[in-house]
């Protein structure tokens, strides 16, 4: 059901973990559901300077948040921005359609954090803002 | 984390192995004697009695009746054959149904059919926090217009046993005929169908050793019931279809087998499970044991672990050459947790953390003391990196329900 991709993130997770005082904080989903995931970010001259997250899920939660972090980190904010579930499942080689909605918690997770950190810095939100 | 990796099988719930012996019962009935049993030669003969043999070691285990046992094709079609057979068969008797919440899908979606499709009403019973039914409560369930009471003899998720005896006297008593899935309890359990006070049972070969493709449904004589498949008139008009004679061989091969040594193997059984269980609570702390404490099946350990989700608790096992199985909303193929789990009261975000190790004839101690060696670590692992994880979060959430202590962490 995994591809090797898939699998590869779930078992080495990167950017595990927690920021202190992080410039942005994201948190999106319901551990009733069963899944939950944090994410932290630190800015620097624009972009993602690093980024952290923490997930209760499944093994597509996890993957999906390992490699939303890869893809971000060292991007200019308004890239980051502009991150879609589907370009995460692709990166990831596929996931079922069943677990596309743990990518969706990955992307969302991160925008939250880049919208919690454009709330202290109105001034670095990009002029054509993704949602 | 593990200095040797294993290959270890805990999911027998789910399916287990052919046993050799059943394997070598089979094969004369593939290449040599393939006849098929209603054919009036010898090879068709010798087909039929192969099958008639196979029928009487069946009721034999059971303590019933050859004519009083019908080949299916596994357990989900035996609990079909039961309830939709019954329940058409009884619509001028009444349209109510009595079971339970925590029925597998074979017994529960064959309700929910028959209530959308056919104008059926069902009662699904409560349980406590065990999983266990009250016998009070089916007595109180049943009017004068119920056909049919269904309860499951032993519970796949947590293993809790149901007291299916007292359930099949009041439903005797109320003249109402009593069906009880026996899929899981077969190689663990009695059977005896007189001492059960059941009027139908089913059971799954592939469960107790026997390949996937073979089940049986227990029918008492004089019971109210029209086949679901229909055809040639097989299995006395109640399933139709040329019988499976190698498959059918197997599983009455399987299910003697199994009942044969069964005292010695169920205590065996035991003390591996109750080392497991032991284990997994002493050494790891937030753990919760689903299911009955005692009166649950000798092979079944199940838990919900706070903060740690049941697929990716089961991926890691994958990992270490464990197999088990997780009831989580993401280990099954539905998108909402386990009925069985939200029946039992067990907090939602605790239920998504669970895991279920069922043990098998070729499980050792060795295989034990692997797994309580491997699993502490990975649950550390995941609640690592968990946003939820607090210890004693779980005290709160369970009321200081049976728990592990474990190791401060």
């Amino acid at each position: 059901m995994y591809t090797d991709l898939v699998i590869e993130h779930f078992y080495n997770p990167r950017n595990v973990g927690i920021i202190e005082n992080p410039d942005g904080y994201g948190k999106v989903g319901s551990p009733v559901c069963g899944d939950l995931m944090e994410v932290y970010v630190k800015v620097s001259n624009g972009h993602i300077a690093d980024v952290k997250f923490r997930t209760f899920g499944c093994g597509a939660a996890i993957a999906s948040a390992s490699m939303a972090s890869e893809m971000v980190k060292g991007q200019p904010l308004e890239v980051a921005g502009h991150l879609t579930d589907e370009q995460v499942a692709v990166a990831l080689g596929g996931l079922p359609e069943a677990k596309m909605h743990c990518s969706n918690l990955a992307a969302t997770a991160l925008h939250a954090a880049l919208e919690n950190y454009y709330e202290e810095h109105p001034e670095a939100r990009p002029s054509e803002q993704a949602e | 984390m593990s200095s040797d990796s294993r290959s270890v099988y805990m999911d027998h719930a789910a399916t287990t192995s052919v046993d050799p012996r059943v394997l070598e019962a089979m094969m004369p009935y593939f290449v040599q004697g393939y006849g098929n049993p209603s054919s009036l030669y010898r090879l068709g003969r010798a087909a039929g009695k192969a099958m008639d043999a196979a029928r009487v070691k069946v009721a034999e285990v059971l303590g019933a009746r050859p004519t009083e046992i019908v080949f299916t094709s596994c357990g989900t079609e035996s609990d079909n054959l039961a309830l939709r057979g019954t329940a058409l068969a009884s619509r001028s008797r009444g349209n109510h149904i009595v079971t339970t919440s925590v029925e597998h899908h074979a017994v529960g979606n064959t309700c929910a059919q028959l209530s959308r499709e056919f104008g059926f009403e069902v009662t699904y019973l409560p349980v406590d926090s065990a999983g266990t039914v009250n016998p009070d409560d089916v007595g109180r369930a049943i009017t004068g217009r119920t056909v049919l009471v269904s309860v499951m003899y032993a519970n796949n998720e947590v293993g809790t046993i149901e007291p299916i005896a007292e359930i099949g006297k009041i439903a005797r008593e109320r003249g109402v005929p009593f069906h009880t899935d026996a899929v899981q309890a077969a190689g663990s359990v009695s059977l005896r169908v007189n001492d059960l006070n059941v009027d139908m049972l089913s059971l799954s070969g592939h469960k107790f050793y026997a390949p996937k493709g073979v089940g049986v449904l227990y029918v008492r004589e004089g019971t109210l019931l029209q086949p679901v498949q229909t055809g040639g008139g097989q299995e006395r008009l109640m399933r139709a279809g040329t019988e499976n004679v190698p498959y059918i061989v197997g599983l009455a091969a399987a299910l003697e087998l199994a009942h044969a040594g069964l005292s010695a193997e169920v205590e065996r059984l035991c003390s591996l499970r109750d080392k497991l269980i032991g284990g997994i609570l002493g050494s790891i702390p937030d753990v919760h044991l689903t299911g009955h404490p005692t009166l649950r099946l000798p092979n079944s350990a199940s838990f919900a672990f706070w903060g740690a989700e049941g697929e990716s608790l089961v991926l890691h096992l994958d990992l270490a050459g464990v197999a088990a199985s997780s009831g989580s909303a993401c280990a099954s193929r539905e998108e909402g947790p386990s009925h069985v789990l939200e029946a039992m009261g067990l907090d939602a975000t605790l239920a998504q953390g669970s895991l279920r190790l069922t043990l098998g004839r070729e499980n050792t101690e060795q295989d034990v003391e692997y797994v309580l060696s491997v699993l502490p670590g990975i649950v550390r692992k995941l609640r690592a990196m968990s946003p939820i994880y607090v210890p004693d979060a779980l005290r709160q959430v369970t009321g200081g329900s049976v728990r592990g202590t474990g190791a401060a962490e």
